[in-house]
């Protein structure tokens, strides 16, 4: 932990997460932890085909097992009213309808749910669902991008449109140029936390739902819908959830059966998902086959760049993240052509995850650069900087704040970056090839709208509500902090609260907006605070009537008059000399329309020395650094966790991750955590985060910008280049294993 | 999971009179893997004999020889003082298996009982000969990049996971089983079997059979030389892609015996033999491993997924060889 390089009229504060010790302690209850009386099970059964129609299925014996409730197929399941709209009652794809579970006898991907079994404990239910017998009509299965790619047209509109901004293929012409095809399998989020949802029904029109959500509001909207109740009548819990990474930010089909489930019997209802349903029915990201292209002048000024991206979606939905857009918006380069191709297979629909779009994308975006660099022969961040993009490339407004060369300069000085010989497979630890590398990644600062309720007591406590989800980064921490920071008072004084849809609106927990979003709720909230304090304060003889807000001081946790301290006032006092219990606010924080004006990113240079065993293809990484700009960092201790968490999803990426599927029959072949590889401890070196830490002055009051992605976006490209360096082998396909070590050719 | 009865005989004798009496009853000790099995549907004995009570921890020395009790656990034998010093090849090799929680769980005896793991035959829905005879080999031409270079049929391609018997292959160790007509000694390298055209016996022990110890002679030479070498996807909690466990008698520079044994090759624990005859009274240089590497890989036959075994299974040999010898 290095704070020198932290703005030092920051705050420097070292907050522990205030939910840390419920969270060790087991304290914290999931969803799947909340037990109701009379509480009942409920397990899915999934196809064992890919694609076809159920023909018959037999339930006799499952509903006759011991502890046996229901069983809920496509024959008998209660009609779901939101089906018949045009609308998806899972929303929150970008085109198409979700999967409606039970409502039809065609298979759309392996593994599709075909009968819920409720059982009055989990084991019953578990092997009552292991009972259940379908017979179908098979169609061959069609799973394979590569096949696809041959055989199939990709989807038209709109979003696949190319995009040729200045003059197309003028990286052709260029004097130096590269042009290469990246890979990129499927990745699982994966979280500990299985998906679960909990549902218990009072009456036909009213419900409480525990579920694993990343936005108690959106699952809120998502069950009004597909049920046809009021929002008061709909009550979403998730104050703690075990890791979402995107996989919890849309209500999916499990959710809607339980409800549906919970409702038939009229009892309560659990449903867990298992590690292999967590491959199927909560998204990935989906496998990518990207070409990247890219010329530049000898000087290494870039020319002209390509990019074109083939990636896979659902049969039943167009899922779309900006696969090719950072290699529109990072670098000067008045020439550049994106194509974004989506291929409809026999699986399930993909969704959001960590770093969505730009983490694949940057993979051939950030490798190219690397490649390019070694053509021309110059530094690679040398050649990053020599194409800095001072406005945004896309429509040239200026940027609400880039500190991305702070960031090169950081990063490169902490890992010794002059220690590197420019020439690759010239460095050695022993029998070890050592190589440096490097990777740049960025994704858009956002900043959407949120509700927050403050109430200030007399006590002196403060007490902040919203209604959103934390699922892991820290959200109520970093509340705490700023309003701490605010009001001046102690951060064990002031509670937030979240993961109640009944709380004020708050925002879902994506695209690292969570910070920006409600952090300005709070930061605003605060100031009404001291307005009213400033109010209420009249009534007291030590200001003697009217004090303005702006000559109060509010640092220590108090008013005081500025110039003169000895007239002070604690809140507590001020509330109870206004006869009041508590001072109240509720603040609706919307964007800054100033914002319209300007671009946003926040941006990682992430740094990687590997060793590479030049007999066996062994990888190891030995040192990690990563440097960002997000804004003015809130929480030094959840945002250095948050950086590393993500490094250490990116290193996975680079080196083990990779669903596969076997397209003979379009099922999973290692959907499971023993076969489906994550970092182990022995695997992570220390990794150190550093932080520009310079406040963005337009995005949000606090200054803050997103965190979450770029922690992990760029990542995977840091480590092939490393690896390029370290043995001269130019590894375009992720994982990165030993294998491809082996088989690769050197210069 | 189907349901089950579960039983705790007292003695080693009612446990195999258990096993003898009713076919579909399956012994267990630390179910590390039996119970994944039974989860996915893959076994389904009807009644579960827990022997994990039985008296068969013991680790002792005698007459040059270590008796390790089949209950003893993964970890515990890792650990073991005795194990350290004279078998620090078989101790190295435990601790390269699976991961602490499950070393802590795992006994001697489940180890050596433990099945493959090849995705289809983990997967009901898929064909597997191993699992329903007769169906077919999905790992064949399908996703095979875990699987056997050596000793394979087209019945089936499947590795033994085991890290452990690799190692006991190397030191020739020896399998003590208890069955209904007393005791049986079976050398480690005819316990396990080839898939042949009868994948689904994974080993020789004959039904009603329940193993009690292994043996391991101690060889002080090799106790000195000896290192167990692991590739694998990630630093740990992952199964060999390649394992040599290697052992070296050595005299100046010249090697009196070699023992080489590979695992995450074969159905088997796969012993280099003919390698290790040509190392025999042969100077320790990187020529003479290589060749005895590429001997040792003469027979191998790859299936597409796993061709880059055929490169990192001698590679591995060598890179054991060297830095045993500090060449």
């Amino acid at each position: 932990m290095d704070k020198l390089f932290f703005d030092t009229n920051a705050p420097m504060a070292d907050l522990d997460r205030v939910d840390g010790r419920a969270k060790v302690t087991g304290a914290a209850k999931y969803a799947a932890e909340y037990d109701l009386p009379g509480m009942t099970y409920g397990v899915l059964a999934g196809s064992n085909i890919t694609k076809g129609t159920i023909t018959a299925i037999d339930t006799k014996g499952a509903e006759k097992a011991p502890g046996v409730i229901a069983v809920i197929t496509h024959l008998n399941a209660p009609k779901i009213p939101g089906y018949d709209e045009g609308t998806n009652p899972a929303k929150g794809q970008t085109g198409g309808k979700g999967l409606r579970i039970f409502n039809d006898n065609i298979i759309r991907f392996n593994g599709q749910p075909i009968a819920l079994v409720i059982a009055d404990t989990f084991e019953r239910a578990t092997y009552a669902a292991s009972l259940i017998k379908a017979q179908y009509n098979k169609e061959a299965p069609h799973t394979d991008l590569v096949d696809a790619m041959k055989t199939d047209k990709p989807l038209e509109g709109q979003r696949y449109n190319e995009v040729v901004r200045g003059e197309k293929d003028a990286w052709k012409g260029a004097p130096v140029k590269i042009e290469s095809t990246y890979i990129m399998p499927i990745h699982v989020h994966n979280p500990m936390e299985l998906h679960a949802t909990t549902v218990r029904w009072d009456g036909d029109d009213k419900v409480t739902v525990w579920e694993k959500t990343q936005g108690v509001k959106s699952t809120q909207q998502s069950v009004m819908q597909a049920f046809k109740l009021e929002e008061k009548n709909v009550q979403v819990n998730a104050q703690y959830v075990g890791g979402g990474f995107g996989a919890a930010l849309r209500t999916w089909p499990h959710a809607i059966a339980a409800l549906m489930g919970a409702k038939k019997t009229g009892k309560p209802l659990k449903l867990v998902l298992t590690r292999p349903q967590m491959f199927t029915l909560v998204g990935y990201r989906p496998e990518a086959i990207q070409k990247i292209a890219i010329g530049a002048n000898t000087d290494g000024r870039l020319m002209g760049m390509m990019h074109e991206a083939a990636a896979i979606t659902s049969t039943y939905e167009a899922f779309n993240e900006g696969l090719v857009k950072m290699t529109l918006q990072l670098y000067a380069c008045a020439n550049v052509t994106t194509k974004y191709n989506i291929y409809q297979l026999d699986v399930s629909t993909p969704t959001w995850m960590r770093g969505p779009g730009e983490a694949t994308g940057s993979f051939p975006l950030e490798c190219g650069l690397d490649e390019l660099s070694y053509a021309l022969k110059m530094d690679p961040i040398e050649l990053r900087l020599r194409n800095y993009a001072e406005t945004d490339p896309e429509n040239g407004k200026p940027y609400s704040s880039k500190f991305l060369k702070e960031a090169y300069e950081l990063g490169k000085d902490k890992i010794d970056w002059k220690r590197r010989n420019p020439e690759p497979k010239s460095m050695k630890d022993g029998e070890w090839q050592v190589g440096y590398g490097m990777s740049t990644g960025l994704f858009g600062a956002f900043r959407g709208q949120a509700n927050l309720a403050a109430k200030l007591y007399a006590d002196g406590t403060l007490l902040l509500q919203s209604a959103v989800s934390d699922s892991g980064p820290g959200t109520a921490t970093a509340m705490v902090q700023i309003a701490s920071d605010a009001m001046g008072i102690p951060a064990n004084k002031i509670r937030f609260e979240l993961g109640d849809s009944s709380l004020p609106p708050g925002p879902t927990q994506g695209g690292s907006s969570t910070t920006s979003t409600l952090g300005a709720a709070v930061s605003n909230a605060c100031v009404t605070l001291k307005k009213k304090l400033a109010e209420a304060a009249k009534k007291s003889p030590v200001f003697g009537g009217d004090v303005a807000v702006e000559s109060l001081d509010f640092s220590k946790g108090e008013l005081s008059l500025k110039g003169d301290d000895s007239k002070r006032l604690s809140y507590g006092d001020v509330i109870k000399g206004a006869a009041l219990s508590s001072i109240d606010v509720i603040e609706n924080a919307v964007p800054n329309p100033a914002m319209q004006k300007y671009s946003a990113y926040s941006y990682s240079v992430h740094f990687v020395r590997v060793k590479v065993h030049p007999l066996t293809g062994v990888v190891r990484i030995d040192k990690i650094v990563t440097a960002a700009d997000a804004g003015k960092i809130v929480s030094y201790k959840t945002a250095e966790s948050q950086m590393i968490g993500g490094v250490v999803g990116g290193l996975g990426g680079a080196l083990m991750e990779e669903g596969v599927i076997d397209h003979r029959y379009g099922r999973w072949v290692n959907n499971n955590l023993a076969d489906y590889h994550v970092p182990v401890h022995a695997d992570v070196p220390h990794i150190e985060a550093y932080f520009v830490n310079k406040p963005d002055p337009v995005l949000n009051p606090v200054g803050s910008k997103g965190m979450g992605e770029i922690a992990l976006i760029g990542f995977a490209a840091a480590v092939a280049n490393a690896i390029y360096h370290a043995t001269g082998k130019r590894i375009r396909q992720l994982p990165i294993t030993p294998d491809k070590i082996l088989e690769a050719n050197s210069i | 999971m189907i349901p089950f009865d579960y039983a705790r005989p007292a003695t080693v004798g009612a446990a195999v009179a258990s096993i003898n009496k009713d076919a579909t009853a399956q012994l267990i000790a630390g179910g590390t893997n039996l119970v994944d099995l039974m989860k996915r549907g893959v076994m389904s004995p009807q009644k579960l004999i827990d022997v994990t009570r039985l008296p068969l921890k013991e680790i002792k020395e005698a007459n040059g020889i270590i008796r390790i009790g089949a209950l003893a656990l993964n970890s515990e034998v890792a650990e073991n003082e005795t194990i350290r010093k004279a078998l620090p090849l078989l101790s190295q090799a435990l601790n390269a298996g699976a991961s602490a929680q499950i070393r802590n769980m795992a006994t001697v005896g489940g180890n050596a009982m433990q099945r493959t793991r090849c995705p289809y035959f983990y997967d009901t829905v898929m064909p597997c000969n191993k699992r329903q005879p007769g169906t077919g080999c999905s790992a064949l031409k399908g996703y095979n990049r875990m699987h056997a270079i050596f000793g394979a049929s087209d019945k089936c391609i499947a590795v033994n996971p085991s890290d452990m018997c690799i190692a006991l292959a190397a030191l020739e160790a020896t399998v003590i089983v208890a069955g209904a007509k007393g005791e049986r000694r079976i050398p480690i390298l005819d316990f396990h079997r080839l898939p042949g055209d009868n994948p689904a016996k994974d080993n020789n022990l004959q039904k009603g059979e329940m193993i009690t110890a292994i043996e391991v002679p101690v060889n002080k030479a090799f106790a000195k030389n000896s290192l167990y070498q692991k590739i694998r996807d990630r630093a740990s909690y992952a199964f060999a892609l390649v394992s040599v466990a290697a052992a070296l008698d050595i005299k100046g520079k010249t090697i009196q015996q070699a023992r080489l044994a590979m695992g995450g090759v074969a159905h088997k624990p796969w012993r280099l033999t003919t390698a290790e005859t040509f190392l025999k009274g042969k100077e320790a240089t990187v020529a003479n491993f290589q060749q005895a590497a590429a001997l040792a890989l003469k027979d191998a036959k790859s299936y597409g997924h796993n061709d880059f075994k055929l490169t990192l299974a001698p590679n591995t040999i060598v890179h054991t060889l060297k830095t045993l010898t500090g060449i």
